[in-house]
């Protein structure tokens, strides 16, 4: 099973598994990782699972699918390496992805 | 004071239905949401997106099926009290006594929260200075657009809200727009504005820009910007607004004594009821062992909840089970029948 890292805004380090074809959002949500809020469940509509990628990690994810950008403007101190966790699923090719949740959703 | 049998917080489809089931069985009630629209998520989040799992109706959007809901209302009379955030529920000695941001005061013995995930309220903007100028000289919606004649106003967001405001205060003020990237998300024809316009020097385009600081005496007077490449800027402003969307916050709802799951409230499944006598959740906001966020699922929840409002408005009186199709009283309700 993969392993992701979710990295807090005070620095703490959580590293679970999360089964393949669950999304990043839905491995923070079911292991109660503070700071993923994902208000609309999934929906790409509320920009409140919002997560900085490592730059090692950016690149290897699958691009960004229409929608999410536009989302990432409402996003809270959006940057370039910025993604909505609810769109990035889970593969054997992204354990040992890391993650930082940003210090607040909105 | 207003009395009624039931109030219910959040227009939303699961509001909308819950009032339809209030009404079929005979009970009054109003409905309050902190919108200035009806529809809630449906109509704020998911307007155009086409949804495919409400039973019977093959596809329809977010829009569609709040105007359908809304249509199901027509026999009744319901009175909606919109851009009202419910901010207070206490009990008096018998009914809860419900109070609003705009000073109404309802007097009920059932309270349904149809709130979804709380209420919508603008998303700010992450510097915490903005607070100290908050409706002074940073906004987040525009209510006087007078009070921007002849001054320099700092507009920020890349959707229809920012783009539609830059355009229209172009006229009469100096306009910055900032955008984090260079793409809009507006509307196509006013994206094509804008650049006319930036190109005629009536508007400054900052993209890829994003605020870092605000400054000033009392009054706004400059914005510090920063961009990806961390190059610095100061504009003079004015005035800031800020178009981010919305956010869903659960607000007041946290202070009213009821057992929170995160940011759900524990219902049992016979009535929906929280801990509290007469105050229930349906819809996305309640948590029970099981419970689906879906539309679908509110619907349910909202049914049998106004069933046990029924026991509270009306104690004296035995509530008969009835169906729509051969009730005589239900289709007098519906308007179906003399």
């Amino acid at each position: 099973m993969p392993k992701i890292t979710y990295i807090t805004s005070e620095n703490e380090n959580h590293t679970i598994d999360v089964d393949n074809g669950l999304t990043v959002m839905e491995g923070a949500v079911q292991n109660n990782i503070p700071g993923i809020d994902a208000d609309c469940g999934g929906g790409m509509a509320c920009a409140t699972c919002h997560v900085y990628v490592t730059e090692d990690w950016f690149d290897k994810l699958p691009k960004k699918e229409d929608g999410e950008e536009d989302m990432l403007d409402m996003a809270y101190e959006p940057k370039k390496n910025s993604r909505l966790s609810c769109q990035i699923v889970i593969s054997d090719e992204l354990d040992g992805l890391k993650v930082n949740i940003p210090s607040k959703q909105g | 004071m207003i009395k009624t049998d039931a109030i219910i917080i959040g227009a939303g489809p699961v509001g909308l239905f819950t009032a339809h089931q209030l009404k079929l069985i005979g009970l009054d009630c109003e409905i309050v949401d902190n919108l200035d629209k009806i529809g809630g998520q449906c109509i704020e989040l998911y307007p155009d997106k086409p949804i495919y799992d409400i039973p019977a109706v093959p596809e329809c959007t977010g829009k569609e099926l709040t105007k359908n809901l809304i249509n199901q209302l027509k026999p009744f009379d319901i009175k909606f009290h919109l851009s009202e955030r419910v901010e207070e529920v206490k009990k008096d000695d018998v009914n809860w006594i419900v109070k609003t941001n705009n000073r109404k005061i309802f007097s009920t013995p059932n309270v349904i929260i149809a709130g979804g995930v709380g209420s919508f309220e603008p998303r700010k903007f992450p510097v915490k200075e903005c607070e100290k100028f908050e409706n002074k000289s940073v906004f987040y919606s525009v209510k006087d657009k007078k009070i921007f004649e002849g001054k320099t106003v700092a507009i920020f967001g890349g959707g229809d809200s920012a783009l539609d405001w830059a355009v229209e205060l172009s006229k009469n003020s100096k306009v910055n727009l900032i955008h984090r990237r260079e793409e809009f998300r507006g509307a196509q024809a006013t994206v094509n504005k804008v650049h006319a316009l930036v190109n005629e020097g009536k508007i400054n385009l900052f993209t890829k820009y994003q605020m870092t600081s605000v400054k000033g005496n009392g009054k706004l007077e400059s914005i510090g910007i920063k961009n990806d490449d961390d190059e610095k800027k100061n504009i003079k402003a004015d005035y800031a607004l800020g178009f981010f969307g919305l956010i869903m916050q659960l607000g007041p709802i946290a202070n009213w004594g009821l057992n929170l799951d995160k940011k759900t409230i524990e219902v049992d499944t016979e009535k929906f009821e929280t801990n509290q006598k007469g105050i229930y959740a349906v819809g996305d906001i309640c948590s029970y062992p099981g419970k689906l966020k879906l539309i679908l699922s509110g619907f349910h929840e909202g049914a049998l909840a106004a069933r046990a409002c029924f026991k509270l408005a009306r104690p004296n009186e035995k509530y008969r089970f009835e169906f729509s199709t051969t009730s005589k009283t239900l289709l007098k309700r519906l308007g179906k029948k003399e």
